[in-house]
């Protein structure tokens, strides 16, 4: 187990069921499953692979993604008149309901955890597989019911849920949504919840348990380190909304009154449950996609990470506060204790401060190449930073009186979202894809997608900002002339548009990719974790060796030995401590 | 508001000028002195006047607690304009200044412990500053005159006003004066819903609360929302500074007609807003007859028909 660390030659992959013999069991049996396994699309669709379930994931979430933008387009185009009769109220409330919920609980969350960390995280600590790979499919499975359910609901009689994706209880219940597509939607949510704690024990397990020798916590790679923090913060948040969701299910069918009035029941508690999930899920949301993109400018800056220690130290107290300001979106309920909430919210701000200047120093000094990858990632340092920094007048009670529930709002949570989840989201797609699919997509194409997007993202959300400061509430179906919102919203829609339209450059860009494929190599952005060690796409277990590991990026110490004394930290201690941190690395 | 003609830079008179004091060039002498006499007259009047708060796209605030809630919302704006306006620029710099030119490899340095100290310390200074006056504005927002000073206060009144929302409408009783006005979705939005007429000038305290789901009662030019939550019984206070007609609406979905559910606030003088009661009273709007609103009915909806039918004219009133 002990690796030989002055010398550059590759060593062994750890075996599954390796040396230490415990823990990977199940994965030793999956080998010889796989190897036998039926072939074809079958195979596919019984795999345990983490890289086909991660794919699976992927798509489906894509798919989510354009329902769910399509449905935007709807609502824009609905809005881009006062008085405009392109759908009805009802079919307005649950646009929007379905809009949200798809984008949230369907795309933004799994894409991430499920998609690109499934697929990447392995790889990137070097182990064959994620922990439980059974476990693995069985989140696929659910998560594919969960949003079959959510997007089925639509069709059945008494249309979709219609409450908003926050489902706030006295609304929520049997006398003001009969429907059976709440029960639907109830039940997505238990079902895609479920696979998300499936793949967060399995996340925290993978990195904790499988790391290859030599990567003590301290080498893992910041998409690790943020999935990691982020299987934590699922396995603190899902549960919850399991529970609220359980409730809110008996006093719909089983005459409890745990939400109701009338009963003797409390309706805020639902939205204190939901909040305890739906904060950390911000998170959730959020740190997959940061990682993302602390791993991509290094690689175009070709420097290491600066400040890796803050970066992670800066995750970690994220997570922790984020777990203790669920009420900043009940300020205006009048029962929450306000300046306690305030003081935490603003807290975040920090570490997220932190996370900014560390981008930064990573690029300064460097020779720092856009492609579209890192082209992305700017889009989301622009997009985040707005976002971010209305965000933080959320935070703040009395301005969130005057903002609450309305177009600021809206504009404001647009921003980080489609920072995060579009910008970001996008960037990782076009870093990994050649790995993925070992080939490239086009650059022309790449940037053409890029800058509509961008384009269209500012003219889109920079008016929704005014209109939320004009008074236009928002979840409206329409609204009068005389209010004076008329042109703001126009704008908005055409920017929505010019979204949609940017994302035409990206199907052409997948489909040319399919039929006039350039191969990728293994490593064509030069990039520095252990992913861009293997072939691409990697073979079955994803290694046949590895490079010695002494930074959070050995496959650039291994193509590049002259640098490698700036490396470990440019500290000599820390050098003479390797080996027996090694030791320890390994045997963990 | 008035801070911008004030403050212009004011002409010096001929004698002023010949009095100047002429360093080597005399006109640019005087050119300098007439801009530092211009600066020293508006800059106290541009930074103590209302420009100090710039409206950023906001209701300045026809209420006390609005005016303090928009002071505290520019200034944080600014403080967000600079700190956020100054990070981009660095990303822009960054992006321009180290756009790869060659391939030389760049220096591998890791970290820089006092660089990532100071951008630790100095966030944390800033949103220490921005919670104090949170704190304080928002003490003044949610400060409430407590029901013993109230009924025994004198010269200015307390206004009690209780608002009850309900799927979908307003209904606004004054308990004092035996007053009460309601409205819902069937009225159309041409009106901007129902009226509640308040006194500028004194004290409202609103108690707010709902019989049937969470709604959102928010008037933009008051700065300020609160949901009726039902099971809860909300109180704040409005002091509204002047006359005018305030369009309100409910921001928390509730259900099919949530966009159409309107109100307004109109603020007249306190004679005015007393003889408003009597006529109130006079043509029967009292609290005994106006029925509590059927709740928790939707009312049939048709779909077919366009949900704007609620925007046309009576004829189609008939159809909710
Ligand atoms: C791609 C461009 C997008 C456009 C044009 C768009 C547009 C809209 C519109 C018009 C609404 C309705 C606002 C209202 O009526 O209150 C909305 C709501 C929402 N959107 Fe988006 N959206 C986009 C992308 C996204 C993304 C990527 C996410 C999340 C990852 C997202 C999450 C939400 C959520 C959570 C809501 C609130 C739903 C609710 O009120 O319950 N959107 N969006
Ligand atoms: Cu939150
Ligand atoms: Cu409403």
């Amino acid at each position: 187990m002990t690796t030989t660390i002055e010398s550059p030659d590759l060593i062994e992959p750890e075996e599954p069921g390796g040396p230490d013999g415990h823990g990977h069991g199940e994965l030793a049996h999956e080998e010889a499953h796989e190897h036998h396994g039926p072939h074809g699309i079958l195979n596919w669709l019984t795999s345990t692979d983490h890289k086909v379930i991660g794919k699976s994931y992927m798509i489906t979430a894509l798919v989510t993604f354009f329902l769910s933008g399509a449905m935007a387009l709807v609502i824009r185009a609905q809005l881009a008149n006062p008085t405009s009769s392109l759908v009805n109220f009802q079919t307005y409330n649950e646009l929007f309901t379905m809009h949200g919920s798809l984008m949230l609980y369907l795309f933004a969350g799994p894409f991430a955890f499920g998609g690109l960390a499934n697929y990447i995280v392995p790889l990137q600590v070097g182990a064959p597989d994620m922990a439980y790979p059974r476990l693995n499919a069985l989140s696929y499975w659910l998560y594919l019911g969960g949003a079959s359910m959510m997007t089925l609901s639509f069709v059945v009689a008494g249309g979709a849920a219609s409450f908003g994706w926050v489902a706030y209880a006295p609304l929520s219940n049997s006398i003001n949504s009969p429907g059976a597509g709440t029960d639907m939607w109830l039940m997505s949510l238990g079902l895609t919840g479920f696979s998300a704690i499936f793949t967060g024990v399995n996340l925290v397990a993978t990195i904790f348990y499988l790391r290859a020798p030599g990567m003590t916590m301290f080498r893992v790679p910041i998409f690790s380190w943020n999935m990691l923090v982020t299987g934590i913060l699922i396995l603190i948040a899902f549960p919850v909304l399991f529970g609220a969701v359980v409730m809110l299910f008996c006093d719909r069918h089983f005459g409890t009154h745990i939400f109701s009035v009338q009963g003797g029941g409390v309706p805020v508690l639902w939205q204190h449950l939901f909040w305890f999930f739906g904060h950390p899920e911000v998170y959730i949301l959020a740190l997959p996609y940061f990682g993302i993109v602390t791993d991509i400018i290094p690689v175009f800056s070709r420097k290491p990470l600066f400040g890796y220690r803050g970066m992670v130290f800066a995750t970690l107290s994220i997570a922790a506060l984020s777990t203790g300001v669920w009420a900043h979106h009940m300020f205006t309920t009048g029962v929450v204790l306000l300046p306690f909430f305030s003081l935490l919210s603003y807290l975040i701000a920090v570490p997220t401060g932190i996370k900014f200047f560390n981008w930064i120093g990573t690029m300064w000094g460097g020779q720092v190449s856009f492609q579209t990858p890192m082209l992305f990632s700017m889009g989301f340092l622009f997009a985040f930073l707005m976002g971010g920094v209305t965000g933080v007048l959320l935070a703040s009670p009395p301005v969130d009186f005057m903002t609450h529930d309305t177009y600021f709002v809206v504009a404001h949570f647009h921003q980080v979202l489609i920072g995060t989840t579009v910008f970001a989201g996008f960037a990782g797609f076009y870093f990994w894809y050649p790995k993925m699919f070992g080939r490239m997509l086009s650059e022309r194409l790449g940037k053409l997608h890029f800058w509509f997007l961008f384009l269209g993202f500012w003219i889109t959300f920079m008016p929704q900002y005014l209109l939320g400061l004009k008074g236009m509430p928002r979840r409206i179906a329409d609204y009068l002339t005389t209010n004076g919102w008329t042109g703001l919203n126009q704008l908005s829609t055409v920017g929505a548009f010019i979204i949609g339209f940017s994302f035409l450059f990206f199907f052409v860009n997948l489909v040319s990719s399919w039929r006039k494929p350039v191969a990728a190599g293994d490593n064509p952005w030069d990039g520095g974790a252990l992913e861009w060690f293997t072939s691409s796409p990697p073979p079955h277990h994803n290694f046949t060796h590895l490079p010695p590991i002494r930074s959070e990026r050995p496959t650039w110490d291994y193509n590049h030995p002259e640098h490698r004394k700036d490396e470990s930290h440019g500290d000599k201690r820390h050098r003479e401590h390797e080996k027996e941190t090694e030791t320890v690395g390994a045997s963990s | 508001m008035n801070a911008f003609t004030n403050g212009s830079p004011t002409p010096l008179s001929d004698r002023d000028r010949t009095a100047a004091d002429t360093p080597e060039t005399p006109a640019a002498g005087r050119r300098w002195k007439r801009w530092a006499a211009g600066l020293a007259v508006a800059a106290p009047l541009v930074l103590g006047g209302c420009n100090f708060y710039p409206s950023y796209g906001a209701s300045r605030g026809s209420t006390t607690q609005g005016q303090d809630t928009f002071k505290l919302y520019s200034g944080m704006m600014t403080t967000g304009i600079i700190v956020g306006g100054l990070t981009g620029l660095l990303i822009l710099y960054t992006i321009l200044r180290y756009k790869r030119r060659s391939e030389t490899m760049p220096k591998q340095f890791h970290e820089s412990i006092p660089i990532e100290i100071l951008y630790t310390g100095i966030p944390v200074l800033i949103v220490a500053a921005l919670f104090f006056f949170t704190v304080i504005t928002e003490n003044k927002v949610d400060a409430t005159v407590p029901f013993a000073a109230k009924v025994t206060s004198t010269g200015s009144p307390v206004v009690d006003v209780k608002v009850t929302a309900f799927q979908w409408g307003w209904r606004f009783d004054y308990p004092n004066d035996n007053v009460s006005v309601s409205g819902d979705v069937t009225n159309g939005p041409q009106n901007h819903g129902p009226q509640m007429v308040l006194p500028y000038g004194q004290t409202v305290q609103v108690t707010l609360v709902s019989n049937d789901v969470i709604h959102g009662f928010y008037v933009r030019d008051f700065n300020f929302s609160r949901y009726a939550l039902p099971g809860v019984v909300n109180v704040f206070d409005l002091n509204i500074v002047r006359a005018g007609f305030y369009p309100g609406q409910c921001t928390q979905i509730c259900g099919l007609y949530h966009s159409e559910m309107l109100f307004s606030v109109r603020a007249v003088s306190p004679a005015q807003y007393q003889s408003w009661l009597q006529s109130e009273v006079a043509s029967g709007h009292t609290m005994k007859r106006t029925p509590e609103p059927a709740t928790n009915t939707p009312p049939p909806y048709d779909h077919v028909t366009h949900s704007n039918a609620l925007a046309a004219p009576a004829s189609k009133k008939g159809s909710l």
